[in-house]
């Protein structure tokens, strides 16, 4: 039997994964596009719900997977089937024979950029989450130093017309949980959200929430942002409704964040083609039983997890990457 | 002057920039649950005034954080104090202390 098994994507899932099934006693192969593991965890600061070191997190998730053999840079070209034994050829040419697989290929960020109207890439003071968690991490003092700051919920999600229909879950409870860091490293600052809905589904999300009103005072406007220009100033004059009084409304702004939202990876296209199997209508990859099982696909011995098939929060993921080891472990146990 | 028979109308647009928030920071200070206000419309469900007058607390709520005073004093004037939406609200907040205060901070007289 072979008891070796590919892993394409070094994220979160990707290491979890590997760190079960080497303590099933499986040798792992982690293909990884970047030059680092951890994917988008690596650029983060702090995590919702409770606001845990990502850095932290990220090195406990790589303390078990450096047995785990790593190809950096280096991308899945092809694959092939033959007795029960898939044949990986990687960017660099070598070859995998291996007894299973698992994709952990993740999402990739919505470009901002693509919403115009918001004027990311125009306005200096408009920046995305990503930006802004990257300013926590680095301690990048310009942006704190705003007295008027909005935070755009839903960018690139909910929307149609970016071809993202579906709602990607993480962004709420991360505007939230920002705006709350916002607040404690500018306690002076005005703090405005403009949502459609809160999705605070998780353990500790509403919590966080009730928080950012009654303790920070941070306020809370539903209706989604219409435009963003800038005034003669430099500052930020934004455009909503508040809806729930059905008015127009106008803000004078120094800083806007944009929460971009989850988008699927750009490569699932050739990555299911190269495995035989199919994405959905919203460009993620498709579970062949989507409510009994998050990590079977169609082909034997080939398992998905993480947010290749849609937006999961980290314990998610963690969850799902975990019982894809197990599938794998059945799948070469049968 | 000449009256051409054109007038302008005023704008009814909210504008964020001209909040009182001396005012509004007054009001958090006599009753801090205004801050915990989630927009559920508990109180409005069940107010009694509600079905005969204009009268929301949840829409009051809305209009004091948009610098409508006179908007949600107005419309409050027609609350008789009953309490039905201290009982309902989800969130524990103290809706009559809330609605007095709105009176009290907002309005011309003292109740």
């Amino acid at each position: 039997m072979n008891r070796e098994i590919l892993i394409i994507g070094g994220g979160p899932a990707g290491l979890e994964c590997a760190n079960s099934l080497i303590s099933l006693g499986y040798k792992v192969f982690i293909v990884e596009k970047s030059a680092e593991p951890g994917g988008h965890l690596r650029k983060w600061d702090r995590l919702f719900p409770y606001g845990a070191s990502a850095s932290e997190t990220l090195e406990k998730l790589l303390q078990q997977s450096n047995k785990a053999l790593f190809f950096y840079e280096t991308e899945v070209k092809s694959i092939k089937k033959s007795d029960g034994v898939f044949i990986a050829t990687l960017s660099d040419e070598t070859q995998l024979h291996v007894g299973s697989i698992v994709v952990a290929t993740g999402f990739s960020l919505f470009p901002a950029a693509k919403k115009e109207e918001y004027g990311y890439g125009i306005y200096n003071g408009v920046i995305t989450n990503a930006d802004l968690e990257d300013a926590f991490k680095t301690g990048k003092k310009e942006f704190f130093k705003a007295n008027r700051v909005g935070f755009v919920h839903c960018v690139g999600s909910r929307d149609e017309k970016v071809c993202n229909r579906h709602c990607s879950k993480v962004c709420c409870v991360t505007a939230v949980k920002q705006a709350c860091e916002f607040k404690d490293l500018n306690p002076e600052a005005e703090v405005y959200c403009f949502y459609m809905d809160l999705r605070m589904f998780g353990r500790g999300y509403e919590d966080l929430y009730l928080k950012a009103q009654n303790k920070y005072g941070i306020r809370f406007i539903r209706g989604r942002v219409s435009e963003v220009a800038e005034d003669v100033d430099g500052c930020l004059v934004l455009k909503a409704e508040d809806t729930l009084t059905s008015r127009p409304l106008k803000v004078t702004l120094d800083l806007l964040v944009l929460m971009s939202g989850i988008s699927k990876n750009p490569d699932n296209d050739e990555i299911a083609l190269m495995l035989g199997i199919d994405t959905d209508e919203d460009g993620f990859l498709s579970l062949c039983e989507p409510n009994l099982n998050n990590n079977k696909t169609q082909v034997e011995g080939v398992f998905l997890t993480g947010s290749v098939t849609g937006p999961k929060t980290l314990p998610e993921t963690l969850n799902e990457a975990r019982a894809a080891a197990l599938a794998v472990h059945k799948y070469l146990s049968r | 002057m000449k009256e051409f028979g054109y007038s302008l109308s005023p704008s009814s647009r909210v504008d964020l920039d001209k909040v009182d928030k001396s005012k509004q920071n007054r009001l958090f200070a006599l009753e801090p649950g205004f801050k915990k206000c989630m927009s559920c419309g508990s109180c409005s469900a069940t107010c009694s005034a509600g079905n005969y007058t204009d009268v929301s607390l949840r829409r009051a709520i809305s209009y004091i954080q948009n610098g409508q005073d006179q908007l949600a004093v107005n419309m409050l004037r027609n609350c008789m104090l009953c309490g039905k939406c201290l009982i309902i609200c989800p969130r524990g907040i103290n809706t009559r202390n809330l609605i007095r205060n709105i009176l009290n901070v907002y309005g011309e007289k003292q109740i």
